[in-house]
């Protein structure tokens, strides 16, 4: 078990205080944060890179806060890859293995090991800056496992990435994790991301640490209004992708039907970003296949734009400016349609 | 017509080429008038290339600036990874003492050195007791070289380390390196280029170095101060081979490391 006590961090402008998290081997465990709350400071202070204030680091029933960082084993992985710019792939997977002595047979055996499950073999003699963004994530993840780390921190590994070799990398994610039963500590400001991989999530904010759950109580039952903010202006829903026997596929929340252009069946998350949703007085004829009536039961004022949650149910975040607000003249109780196209709704894990 | 019109298109460049051959050619010209006259006076040259004093005084020069080189590495890049990497207080002023010797007259500087270093002080009799003289010496031009060209090196280090993600340190630690492997393996190999680039800088600032040194060691003569003697003594026509020579020199050295800087850089 990973456990973190009473961590608090100076952060220079403000601190990290009172940080406690129990982590059970082999979880993936997810740290949710806005941009700048210290997720990464966070890790760097887990991995004995960072100096810390106050608290304890356990790693499997020892007391490891004074321990060296090269002494912990415990890996980390940071958001823009970090390779040795002078080292071709190879010797940068080889790396810790070399500073950790491994005799060569050793060495040969993990490098074959880790290349072949990451599909890397083919790039070990390239240098990093001639690697694709997806390619360098790839090996910044071998050169963290190869040594077998007790515990693989990861900072925010998909947001440098496009949309594509994001949901690849995700899904490499998911796979190592299963394949390795490494602890996996990894950190994003992204609630779908923490949702698909995370077995458990822990949101942090404002120097604290918020609520820690799984996903399922993350998002059903947050315990505090900032919490509740970060899960509510992201309107994700647990439900069941069908398909109809006219061809199309519906993703079932509540007794409302989707329609969506994936296609898929079974459980899953599906997400809609509250700017695709159309708010209007009437039913509006357009190709955007989803057209529901609802009530707004809740706004957020942003300034210039308002958040606005209509209720089908399930409860839908949309995203309007104010201009539009006020010539609406929305408000909470009033009698709206949501509109969005099928292609709006994002369908994974 | 076409080229007028180019001219009153591209009037800032046509400006700024003209004033920059201005001062190219203000260096170019002394230096290569000054080649090609002795070209015709090969004979001379090649007396002067003979003369034991002459190739004396140069490879003195040279072995010179090249001890203060190894000297300023060995002290001077921790200094300049330290100045990179830490944060401290006075940082600044550290920093701003450092390149101090670039803006003192060398004269003024050599007779610091000599307060310092001079054969009745504390340090020059604790040196002196074990066999190091500094005035009219040997190491008396090394010490006169360092300080006039440490600067070069330090900053170019400095400036090298800190282009160096911090964070690739911090990946070597978590990896099993400790504090000195991260160093050796990373950060030095990664910095090297602008070490290198430093070290080129301070090994040349240190062939060319004069006031500094003729405070401190006239005797043994190296190829600058004899320029001078040879100049206030015989004249221009006797001082000008020499000279030709020392810049011959110091135009090869330089091309020759500039080449051997640029090859690691295609890599």
């Amino acid at each position: 078990m990973i456990g973190v006590k009473n961590l608090c961090v100076d952060l220079g402008e403000f601190m990290l205080k009172d940080i406690t998290l129990n982590i059970e081997e082999g979880e993936y465990f997810i740290i949710l944060g806005p941009t700048g709350a210290g997720k990464t400071v966070l890790l760097e202070s887990i991995a004995g890179l960072y100096p810390i204030r106050s608290g304890e680091i356990w790693l499997r029933g020892k007391d490891v806060t004074g321990v060296e960082p090269e002494n912990r084993k415990i890996s980390i992985v940071y958001q823009d890859h970090v390779l040795f710019p002078h080292l071709a792939v190879k010797e940068n997977l080889l790396f810790g293995l070399k500073m950790q002595k491994t005799k060569a047979e050793e060495m040969a055996n993990r490098l074959d090991w880790v290349s072949e499950l990451l599909g890397i073999s083919h790039l070990l003699h390239r240098r990093p800056d001639t690697l694709s963004g997806g390619e360098k994530q790839k090996v910044a993840l071998g050169r963290a496992i190869v040594t077998k780390p007790e515990l693989l921190l990861i900072d925010e590994p998909l947001s440098a990435l496009d949309p594509e070799t994001r949901e690849s990398v995700q899904q490499e994610l998911r796979q190592l994790h299963g394949a390795l039963g490494v602890t996996i500590l990894h950190v994003t400001h992204d609630f779908e991301e923490a949702i698909a991989l995370g077995n458990r999530i822990a949101v942090i904010g404002e120097g604290h640490l918020m609520q820690v759950g799984t996903p399922e109580e993350i998002f059903r039952h947050p315990n505090s209004e900032f919490v509740a903010r970060f899960a509510m202006t992201r309107n994700i829903f647990h439900g069941k992708a069908e398909r109809k026997s006219n061809g199309d596929t519906v993703f079932k929340v509540d007794s409302t039907e989707f329609i969506t252009a994936a296609d898929a069946e079974g459980t899953y998350h599906a997400s809609i970003r509250p700017e695709d949703i159309l708010i209007s007085s009437e039913t509006i004829h357009s190709s955007a296949r989803n057209c529901f009536p609802g009530t707004i039961t809740h706004v957020v004022d942003k300034g210039s734009t308002l958040y606005v949650t209509v209720s089908i149910p399930p409860k839908l975040s949309c995203l309007v400016t104010r201009h539009s607000f006020e010539e609406m003249d929305l408000h909470e109780g009033k009698k709206v349609y949501v509109t969005f196209k099928a292609s709006s709704i994002h369908i994974f894990n | 017509m076409s080229f007028l019109r180019y001219i009153s298109k591209n009037r800032l460049t046509v400006t700024f080429v003209l004033l920059g051959a201005l001062i190219f050619l203000f260096v170019v010209i002394p230096l290569g008038k000054m080649i090609f006259a002795s070209a015709s006076e090969a004979g001379t040259l090649w007396e002067t290339i003979l003369d034991p004093e002459v190739t004396g005084a140069i490879g003195l020069t040279l072995l010179a600036a090249l001890i203060a080189t190894l000297v300023g590495f060995f002290l001077g890049v921790p200094l300049a990874y330290l100045l990179a990497r830490k944060d401290f207080k006075g940082k600044k002023l550290v920093e701003g003492l450092i390149d101090v010797p670039i803006v003192v007259p060398h004269t003024a500087a050599g007779i610091a050195l000599l307060f310092v270093f001079g054969r009745n002080t504390a340090l020059g009799q604790a040196f002196n007791f074990l066999g190091i003289q500094f005035v009219d010496s040997m190491a008396g031009i090394v010490i006169a070289m360092l300080f006039v060209s440490i600067p070069f090196l330090i900053d170019s280090a400095k400036e090298g380390f800190k282009k160096v993600d911090v964070r690739t340190e911090k990946v070597a630690r978590t990896l099993g390196a400790s504090p000195w492997q991260a160093f050796f393996r990373i950060s030095f190999p990664l910095a090297w280029r602008s070490i290198f680039a430093g070290i080129i800088m301070m090994w040349a600032r240190g062939i060319s170095e004069f006031g500094a040194v003729i405070i401190l060691a006239y005797h043994p003569m190296i190829a600058p101060v004899l320029v001078y003697e040879r100049f206030e003594t015989y004249g221009l026509e006797y001082a000008r081979p020499i000279a030709v020579l020392l810049i011959l020199v110091s135009i090869i050295v330089f091309i020759v490391l500039r080449t051997i800087a640029y090859r690691g850089d295609k890599s």
